[in-house]
């Protein structure tokens, strides 16, 4: 009846994962009880989960990264203090098959559920802002996306309770993943819950590759397109491109595990390396996905809080789409040590290489876009300062890693853990602070507390060095990643140092949420009444903050780069954007529950296929099919805004007394 | 200011990495070469940090130069709002990376080919054969030249090249001694090749850097280079203190263990290794586990 669920399923001799899942549930109830008791339900529903607005989304992805940066984040602690712990001869507090769990879960969840979110939900937010037009391509679409990668969310939280999770690694790979080495649910859960989230990214680049392409402000082309626009359309691109391999490689896993194929085993003809190649066409390309929206954030905030066009447009265009086609010759370098031969190592090598020319540009550009400029230093402008230190740091480790006979001592070493953090660190959560801190005013039209901003910023930035600079020097020293315990009584004075920097860090995040709290207490005293808190260049800044669920009363006409700005500093642009506020009225599209009951559906197919409870799968499938029937023969779409009521929503930037 | 404090907080990084450098280059790790390959791979790793921080340095410290000069209260700075575009800056843009690239480009091919793991090693002895298997979670070493093997111990003679050829019953695992240099992955059903040389008598620690399972972090051997006379004697000795590893055994020795006792065998069946990679012993780890 339940397939392989029963009650030993649940670890109740695990005290850590009892009391964790004990605190949650509390904390989760209790939230539930105040949501109830308030009778904020209709309000969630009607607003929040059946929106398709891409602005709500958008915060909606943001919110979900948080919760599960805290969720990654607990599992990063555990792993530093058991390294602090469990030096010559002991054994820590976390025996291997726990251990070899968090190591997975916290990979899994801060790329696919942290970094993933963010990138995505800044994109969601920003881009159609940002193109001056209405909504993305497929507003009902853009719910479906977010509420899968939610449904991949709660598959791989439950395996916190419910089961187990993978003791594979975060990606995976086989033989030790197949059913052979890893005979539990652990990789299942891995596996469905990547397959369901994954869907949700990929239809998600779809939407917005398809926003940027086909959606633009009248008079916007691509030349004319915010540098953040060019960035997020090559991420969404390479989502396109990447994720049906994700897909179709978990595909060929999955049915090695179920129905006994052999793509990947020792026996019978399997071929262990031929997933090692596929997964990581897909996941060199995905580190791209995650950091050229970070780029594009930081040439926003650094033009913005300089006073100046980004220095050197189309440099920074020809750069990114450069990385992004070169992202796809470079896979091979993650496995050196296989034994590929001299000739295709040197290759990927040189070809790894290469990516550091466009992306040294960038750093030359915005170097370039400071020069001159009359710099504010606001928060944004501190990430964006403390990437690039930090980022030509993590750039330069990295072609130290290209070069094949470097790479054979520093293979899967903490050097490489030092390095990827470094530029995941260093780069996307830096740049996703900066666009956090950048976008909040317009998302909810009052500015964060710039102290604690700043706090924040200190503990990452210095957390960051201190957890991670011990690591480049214990792999030197040969230390290996994913090691429960080690002998070598020298590296334990850097580990603890590494703790204390991850404790940091840890106090940054908790001040993330003090910022939010403190500024939400005093958010009337930092109301944005102008939609343009920052003095910014590009046309989300034109309109009110936080704007109305069309976005823009009238499509803005665009003439050149940073049109804004333009038409803050020229009459003549002042009257092409400002042209006469002839409202009309509009349709903007109707809320929609599909996205919620697709991942509703998704959800228990997922659990069932895991469990192999095989009724409960037929039931998850049969929904999915009656939701896609009804939203297929659906009738009424769209909602009618009057002209009153655009007119009412409106509050133009007073452009003409500026220009005066 | 904030520059300020940025430009403290770089100088302390930098000083912490240069002790942690020191550090590194006392320890067990690739830092301190014991032999050929790592010395040629540690002066590969130098070699490339030097050029990069020869660019990088400068762009950090001009970051911050310019983002304390341009601040917004510094009247004496000139505020340009339009300037946007200099070809002449575009072209130094593009070329210093592109430059550097190029050399380090030539570093990483010219690398490849000489350090290339199957690559024989110029030296005047005959390299020694060793055949090594992982196992679910120990190493064995097989010495077909000797006709002997040793589990969890690898004995070599100092001033030899020897040629691995590697293979795994189970999973993936990487055969790794940082001090002696290159790693390189065991894969089932497959012989990988590795080529390394101990250049003077010493234990250097060994390990496994590619995760394997729950006895992952205990997959750690101690590699005892030893003198000819030395490694003659212990071959000696080892074939004196009997023991075979044939089929039966090493299938015993498979199974998944977390046990880690050193043993020897004094003689092994001809083409036991290259039976391995072929069938990988021919049992599922389920089968196994029972």
């Amino acid at each position: 009846m339940f397939g392989r669920l029963s009650w030993a399923a649940i670890p109740f001799d695990v005290p850590i994962v009892m009391i964790t899942a004990a605190t949650v549930g509390t904390v989760l109830a209790a939230v539930l009880l105040l949501v109830t008791v308030k009778g904020w339900w209709p309000y969630l529903w009607r607003e929040w989960i059946t929106s398709v607005d891409h602005k709500r989304i958008g915060v909606m992805y943001m919110i979900l990264g948080l919760l599960m940066l805290v969720r990654g984040f607990a599992d990063a602690l555990m792993m530093r203090t058991q390294l602090a712990l469990a030096a010559n001869g002991a054994m820590g507090y976390l025996p291997p098959e726990h251990y070899d769990q968090i190591f997975s879960a916290h990979g899994t969840i801060m790329i696919f559920f942290v970094a993933m979110p963010f990138v995505i939900g800044l994109m969601n937010f920003a881009l159609p802002l940002q193109l001056g037009v209405r909504d993305v391509a497929f507003p009902v679409l853009n719910s479906v996306s977010f509420w899968l990668t939610a449904a991949g969310v709660l598959l791989v939280n439950l395996s916190l309770v419910v089961g187990e999770f993978s003791r594979a690694g975060w990606l995976a790979y086989p033989p030790l993943s197949e059913l052979a080495y890893s005979p539990g649910v652990g990789v299942d859960y891995y596996l469905w819950a990547l397959q369901i989230s994954g869907m949700g990214t990929l239809l998600s680049g779809v939407n917005l590759t398809t926003t940027i392409l086909k959606l633009r402000a009248p008079g916007m082309g691509y030349g004319r397109m915010p540098v953040f626009c060019w960035t997020a359309l090559a991420s969404n691109l390479l989502i396109v491109a990447a994720f049906p391999i994700l897909t179709a490689t978990f595909a060929m896993l999955l049915l090695d595990r179920y129905c006994g194929f052999h793509f990947f085993t020792n026996e019978l003809g399997g071929n262990p390396m031929m997933y090692v190649n596929l997964i990581w066409i897909w996941g060199h390309p995905e580190v791209y996905i995650l950091i050229l929206p970070a780029f594009g954030v930081f040439s926003e905030v650094i033009a913005t809080f300089s006073g100046k066009p980004l220095f050197g447009y189309r440099s920074m265009v020809m750069a990114t789409m450069a990385i992004c086609m070169l992202s796809f010759l470079v896979w091979l370098h993650h496995f050196f040590t296989m034994g590929a031969g001299a000739d295709v190592n040197g290759f990927f090598g040189i070809a790894t290489m290469i990516i550091a020319v466009p992306t040294g540009v960038k750093i030359f550009n915005w170097l370039f876009t400071l020069y001159g400029g009359k710099i504010r230093f606001t928060v944004p402008i501190y990430w964006a300062l403390g990437f690039m230190a930090t980022f030509v740091i993590g750039g330069m480790t990295g072609v130290m890693l290209a070069i094949p006979p470097a790479d054979f001592v520093l293979h899967n070493s903490l050097f490489l853990i030092a390095h990827f953090h470094n530029v995941i660190i260093g780069g996307v959560v830096f740049g996703v602070m900066a666009g956090y801190t950048y976008w909040f005013p317009k998302a909810f039209g009052f500015k964060l507390n710039e102290t604690l901003g700043k706090a924040v910023f200190w503990c990452w930035c210095i957390g960051f060095y201190l957890a991670f600079v011990p690591l480049y020097a214990l792999g030197l020293m040969g230390a290996t990643r994913r090691m429960q315990h080690y002998t070598d009584p020298q590296w334990l004075p850097l580990m603890q140092v590494a703790l204390v920097g991850a404790l940091l860090i840890f106090c940054g995040i908790i001040l993330t949420a003090v910022q939010l709290a403190v500024s939400i207490r005093a958010r009337h005293r930092n109301r944005d009444l102008t939609g343009d808190p920052w003095n910014g260049r590009t046309l989300e800044w034109s309109t009110p903050s936080p704007p109305p669920a069309w976005n823009f009363a009238l499509l803005p006409q665009v003439a050149r780069t940073d049109a804004f700005w333009a038409a803050k500093h020229n009459p003549e642009e002042t009257k092409r954007l400002m042209a006469q506020r002839n409202y009309e009225s509009l349709h903007i599209p109707r809320n929609n529950p599909t996205g919620f009951f697709v991942a509703f559906f998704s959800f228990i197919l997922g659990f069932a296929l895991i469990w192999r409870i095989w009724w409960l799968a037929v039931v998850g499938l049969l929904g999915l099919v009656v939701v896609g029937l009804m939203q297929a023969w659906r009738t009424d779409g769209e909602v009618h805004v009057s002209v009153d009521e655009v007119a009412a929503a409106d509050r133009p930037y007073p452009l003409e007394a500026r220009a005066a | 200011m904030t520059p300020i404090k940025l430009g403290r907080l770089s100088r302390h990084a930098s000083t912490c990495a240069l002790v942690c450098l020191m550090l590194a280059s006392c320890s067990e790790g690739p830092l301190d070469p014991q032999g050929p390959v790592d010395k040629a791979e540690r002066l590969i790793l130098l070699d490339a940090t030097a050029i990069m921080l020869a660019v990088g340095i400068p762009v950090i410290l001009l970051t911050f130069c310019f983002a304390w000069w341009f601040r917004s209260g510094n009247r004496r700075a000139q505020y340009r709002p339009d300037w946007e575009y200099s070809g002449r800056i575009e072209m130094i843009v593009w070329s210093i990376p592109a430059l550097v690239i190029l050399f380090l480009g030539g570093i990483a091919w010219i690398g490849s080919h000489d350090l290339d793991p199957p690559a024989a090693l110029k030296s005047s002895a005959a390299p020694v054969e060793v055949q090594v298997v992982s196992v679910d979670w120990r190493w064995i070493f097989i010495y077909p030249q000797q006709g002997i093997a040793s589990v969890d111990r690898l004995t070599v003679p100092a001033g030899v090249p020897i040629h691995f050829r590697l293979t795994s019953t189970s999973v993936m695992n990487s055969f790794f001694i940082p001090q002696l240099g290159s790693q390189i992955y065991t894969m089932p059903g497959m012989a990988t090749q590795l080529n390394l040389l101990a250049d003077h008598p010493g234990t250097y620690p060994g390990l496994s850097a590619q995760f394997s399972g729950d006895g992952f972090s205990d997959m750690r051997f101690d590699v005892v280079a030893a003198s000819a006379a030395q490694f003659q004697s212990w071959v000696d000795a080892t074939h004196a203190a009997g023991g075979v590893l044939d089929r039966p055994t090493f299938e015993q020795l498979a199974r998944p263990s977390s046990e880690h006792t050193v043993r020897t065998y004094g003689e092994v069946t001809t083409g036991l290794f290259d039976s391995i990679v072929a069938a990988h012993v021919g049992m599922t780890h389920a089968a196994a586990q029972e």
